[in-house]
């Protein structure tokens, strides 16, 4: 989709902003996530906080100075306080994070989330970065995926579970041993997939402003449900493109 | 392969062998201060080698590049996220296997086109554990338990992607089913810190990272240091002291010893010298990292002669005025 106002990262940033919630302990990742949270705490969300796995807890990131990572000193900005990775990650094993935001190369229908291997792990086809706190994130909280919308990322099987969805669906995440968390929601450019018991299969619960289901159908691998009740998001305000834009003047993040 | 098919990994080692191995460390107070090249000779081949900071956050770079320049062997390394000392770990052939949660110099430098080599070709065992797995495994190891349990990496296919074969249990007292996350006691950490003592009394700001439970996990440390402090000056702030000198094997003094990745307080991540090397890599491969080694780590007559090569040492030195 190409809309003359804004940019496919700026959509997913301005969606991904509006899935916060003022008073929140999140989880976040550098890129849309990070971007995401910082526009939320300058409009609706001032009292949001902000979790990241080198070990910060509370940040406000500073515009103009976007950290390349999640575990270096920029990524510390006016932080309340400075853990160790495993003891940040370990509160949200403890139950106090409210949401956790990943991203990865592939999703299937289950909402698990591929960020390892493009073909058979044994003998890949690209080696990816890998789960860094992905996994975990994933296997401990409630988890907003954000992907962009395309046949290659949106998968019927994806090639390794790096971050466990709803396993194979029914019950079987739970039975794994995963008794909390789950994916909550997959926020794309296109649409806002939710996951519900008892199947916990990708539906469409919005479309974003210009989209059509055709659109969405065709640019991913299995043939997506549509929620009786489709909402369509309303378009990012000015306000809040303002805002993004001021918090990555150098595009770093926003491509 | 042949090589490297008979390592053990995470060698979870019997307690008696594990406390044995400390009893004959000389852990009293004593002066450990040394050269790097003295430090780094401490590594033998084969050894499980454990690196502080994550991704480019005080790195041990001045140890790593010297462990390299000595030409180590048959390496087991172990970081929670790598960055760019794990592509020259790989690249200059130290490296039989390769333990992280996470690799590449940095999320806005792509794809390291040097693992990707390594793991596409078979040549490195390459072992990707979720963040706070690493975590809990070196605290398992600085604990002195075999394992940990945790609630993560059930349900993913990262259990069947490791060498080593996971366990679980049903737990006795919930019915929980919990993985059990073996213990990581390395054989050397390699940790590099603000200020220290001669004893290897370390204190270090900003991010903790997993230094300290990498440091009471493994049989020995090797500490760089931007700066060796007075004992006195230890004894007045113990409280910012995170790392005890018994545990440490090792001290050397190296002024931008983390470059060029940052040091709090001292000096930024070097951003334009770790987008040149992704730019080089992202052309070249392996061989352009090959070139960069070469030119960056054998061909300088010491560490000073590196931060010349990279045009850093006029803001490390300036950072210590």
């Amino acid at each position: 989709m190409t809309n003359p106002d804004y940019t496919t990262l700026e959509l997913l940033s301005i969606m991904c902003s509006r899935s916060m919630v003022d008073g929140h302990i999140v989880f976040a990742g550098v890129g849309v996530p990070l971007l995401g949270a910082t526009v939320a705490q300058q409009t609706h969300a001032p009292s949001l906080t902000i979790l990241f796995e080198g070990g910060i807890v509370g940040p406000f990131i500073q515009p103009g100075r976007l950290p390349p990572s999640t575990n270096e000193m920029r990524t510390a900005e006016k932080a309340n306080m400075l853990l160790s990775p495993t003891d940040v990650l370990a509160l949200m094993q403890r139950g106090y994070v409210d949401i956790g935001f990943i991203g990865g190369a592939q999703i299937d229908e289950y909402a698990n989330v591929n960020s390892s291997y493009i073909g058979p792990h044994k003998s890949p086809l690209t080696r990816l970065p890998g789960t860094g706190g992905g996994n975990d994130i994933a296997s401990l909280a409630d988890t907003i995926v954000i992907m962009p919308h395309t046949k290659r990322r949106i998968v019927n099987e994806v090639d390794f579970i790096t971050s466990p969805g709803y396993c194979q669906g029914g019950s079987s995440r739970k039975d794994s041993g995963l008794i909390a968390g789950g994916v909550k929601r997959i926020i794309t450019d296109l649409c806002i997939f939710e996951c519900h018991a008892p199947g916990y299969k990708l539906v469409v619960t919005a479309m974003h402003p210009g989209v059509t289901k055709e659109q969405i159908a065709e640019n991913m691998q299995f043939a997506p449900t549509f929620a009786n009740e489709l909402e369509i998001s309303d378009a990012p305000t000015n306000e809040e493109l303002d805002i993004l834009r001021n918090i990555d003047p150098d595009r770093m993040y926003l491509g | 392969m042949g090589k490297i098919a008979y390592q053990k990994a995470p060698d979870v080692p019997s307690y008696i062998d594990l406390r044995a191995r400390l009893t004959v460390r000389n852990r009293g107070l004593r002066d450990k201060v040394m050269s790097l090249p003295d430090a780094l000779s401490l590594v033998k081949d084969g050894d499980h080698v454990a690196i502080g900071g994550n991704t480019f956050s005080r790195t041990p770079f001045a140890a790593v590049w010297e462990m390299i320049r000595q030409k180590r062997k048959n390496l087991t390394i172990s970081r929670s996220i790598t960055s760019t000392e794990g592509d020259l770990l790989l690249a200059s052939g130290c490296v039989d296997k390769y333990m992280t949660s996470w690799f590449g110099q940095g999320i806005v430098w792509g794809l390291s086109r040097v693992l990707r080599d390594y793991v596409e070709n078979k040549k490195v065992i390459y072992e990707e554990w979720s963040h706070m797995s690493l975590g809990m495994m070196y605290r398992a190891g600085a604990m002195g338990v075999p394992f940990v349990p945790t609630r993560v990496m059930m349900g993913s296919s990262l259990p069947e992607a490791l060498r080593t074969k996971l366990e679980t249990i049903s737990c006795p007292y919930t019915g929980d089913e919990l993985l059990l996350l073996p213990a990581l006691n390395p054989k050397v950490a390699l940790i590099h810190v603000q200020r220290a003592d001669k004893y290897g009394n370390a204190q270090y700001d900003g991010l903790p990272f997993m230094d300290n439970d990498m440091a009471m996990a493994a049989d020995r440390v090797i500490l760089t240091t931007e700066k060796i402090i007075d004992n006195d000056d230890i004894r007045a702030t113990p409280e910012h002291t995170r790392i005890p000198f018994m545990a440490v094997d090792a001290v050397v003094e190296v002024p931008g010893g983390s470059a060029p990745h940052e040091c709090a307080g001292y000096y930024d991540p070097f951003y334009p010298q770790m987008g040149t090397y992704a730019a080089l890599t992202r052309k070249g491969g392996v061989a352009a990292a090959q070139e960069f080694i070469q030119n960056n780590v054998y061909a300088p007559d010491n560490w000073d002669g590196f931060l010349g090569n990279m045009d850093m040492a006029s803001i490390v030195s300036e950072s210590h005025r």
